[in-house]
């Protein structure tokens, strides 16, 4: 069930589950991120479209705190994400172990799925259960069944990752991220390594969950799937949040020229 | 013929205390090294500066030397520091000190071959760093660290023969006893150099074993 339609109705800050203002990273000397903001609410689906090179990817992994921010906020659930206030140190970068438990919170799905070879697909999903949720074994591994099957794996579960189809790895790694039950998933050009004719299975899986109210953030390439399952589209360009708004809307009457120029691009393949 | 195989069959009994010290001497090298190199490997892997610099100076310096210099630098030179050790103790840590440096340079190799998407993915369902080296590193890492490490044990085997050069016997110097009472150089060494054969050719049996038992894991 959506919570929010595709007309991207204005969000208080209390409806956000992901609250992003004026984020900045660099790397060295090259400012990745300049200054984001972006709501997410509960059950949106946020995707963020842009060239290669313009942060999408760096933002996502901020948000998921596998990169440290430089300054700016990240809230998921009123939480920030990156540091930790204490009376002695504001703004104090958490520790490994704080990381560890905000992290566990916020799904995240691969471009190269990056699933652990030496495990089953079962075990894959199992894995964060047992061990992070602390979930006795037998129920870990219901839930995880559960989730196979969910996303079209039933008769899968017990084959290693190298014995699988990228299309068929990917929905394993979307099992793993989703199993945690996590406050909102973000999704990194999950169909980016894959074969044409795998993309859509994947896809499927998302739309399902989309479908479901899973609140997501999205970075992908396909814009035919980023309007249909969409709430919201954020175009980013040289680390800024250059335009956002309705999938359609964005899509059809871009106002800014550097969005004109990336859909063009598009169009001409 | 048959002469020359009675009397190779008679020195046998003599040679039996030399290469049960050289497995003992072996052993006890192999076993050690394993697991401080092992904490080595993961120390020069992630540790922090101060951990990282120390170990790096040791791993240098010690697979920069030759080890017979290590072992006369033990047995000859820590006197003068005040700490004498009789020749065993003194080869036995001489010989693990400088296979400990071979050790955590195999073991950061494995462990830092492990593709960095594989830390992403343990760090996004929220292990912590403990548990993804223990369920997510460790496991792929050792299958990078066997081969390359059963090598070295072998040279382990053969470089135990130096702890004769401190009076220790051991199966080279065993053997050298029984040539000098015998004067029948070839034989005896044919026979030393095929006991090392035996123990080193089952060791790489046994590697390309355990390689195929993990040949499954396709990345």
């Amino acid at each position: 069930m959506r919570m929010f339609g595709n007309e991207g109705a204005p969000l208080s800050m209390t409806d956000a589950i992901v609250c992003i203002s004026d984020l900045k990273k660099s790397f060295g000397s090259t400012l990745v991120l300049d200054g984001i903001d972006i709501n997410v609410g509960r059950g949106e689906a946020v995707v963020l479209i842009g060239a290669s090179g313009s942060g999408k990817t760096t933002l996502l992994r901020c948000i998921n705190a596998l990169e440290v921010y430089d300054s700016g906020s990240i809230r998921v659930d009123g939480v920030e994400v990156g540091f930790g206030d204490s009376e002695s140190r504001p703004r104090r970068r958490r520790s490994e172990n704080e990381l560890s438990g905000i992290r566990a919170d916020i799904g995240m799905v691969f471009q190269l799925f990056n699933l652990f070879p030496h495990l089953s697909a079962c075990e894959n999903v199992m894995l964060g259960l047992t061990k992070v949720r602390r979930m006795p074994k037998a129920q870990a591994r219901d839930k995880a069944e559960y989730w196979l099957r969910r996303v079209g794996l039933a008769d899968r579960m017990n084959n290693l990752p190298g014995q699988l189809s990228g299309g068929q790895q990917q929905r394993v790694g979307i099992a793993r991220a989703v199993a945690m039950d996590p406050k909102v998933l973000l999704l990194d050009e999950i169909t980016s390594s894959l074969d044409p004719e795998l993309v859509g299975e994947v896809l499927a899986v998302v739309r399902q969950l989309a479908a479901e109210g899973m609140t997501m953030i999205i970075v992908t390439h396909e814009m035919i799937f980023a309007r249909d399952v969409g709430t919201k589209l954020v175009f980013m360009d040289g680390g800024k949040k250059i335009e956002e708004g309705a999938p359609n809307d964005l899509l059809r009457n871009p106002r800014h020229d550097r969005l004109k120029a990336f859909l063009a691009r598009l169009e001409m393949h | 013929m048959s002469d020359l195989w009675s009397f190779t069959v008679g020195t046998l009994p003599f040679l039996w205390s030399g290469l049960l010290m050289t497995l003992f001497v072996s052993a006890v090298v192999v076993v050690i090294s394993a697991f401080v190199g092992a904490f080595f490997g993961v120390g020069l892997a992630y540790g922090p500066l101060w951990l990282r610099v120390p170990l790096r100076i040791y791993s240098d310096i010690l697979r920069g030397i030759p080890l017979l210099v290590v072992i006369f630098s033990i047995y000859y030179l820590l006197p003068f520091a005040g700490l004498n050790l009789q020749p065993l103790p003194a080869v036995l840590l001489a010989l693990t000190m400088f296979k400990t440096a071979h050790v955590s340079e195999i073991a950061r190799g494995a462990i830092q071959s492990i593709a960095k998407g594989q830390i992403d993915a343990g760090m996004a369902i929220g292990l912590t760093f403990h548990q993804r080296l223990v369920y997510v590193v460790m496991p792929q890492a050792l299958r990078r660290f066997l081969p390359p490490w059963i090598n070295s044990v072998t040279d382990a085997v053969k470089g135990s023969s130096l702890v004769s050069l401190v009076g220790i016997v051991d199966l080279m110097l065993a053997s050298q006893q029984v040539i000098g009472r015998t004067y029948q150089p070839l034989p005896i060494y044919m026979l030393a150099a095929g006991m090392y054969f035996i123990i080193n050719f089952s060791l790489s049996t046994l590697s390309r074993r355990l390689e195929a038992r993990y040949a499954y894991v396709r990345e």
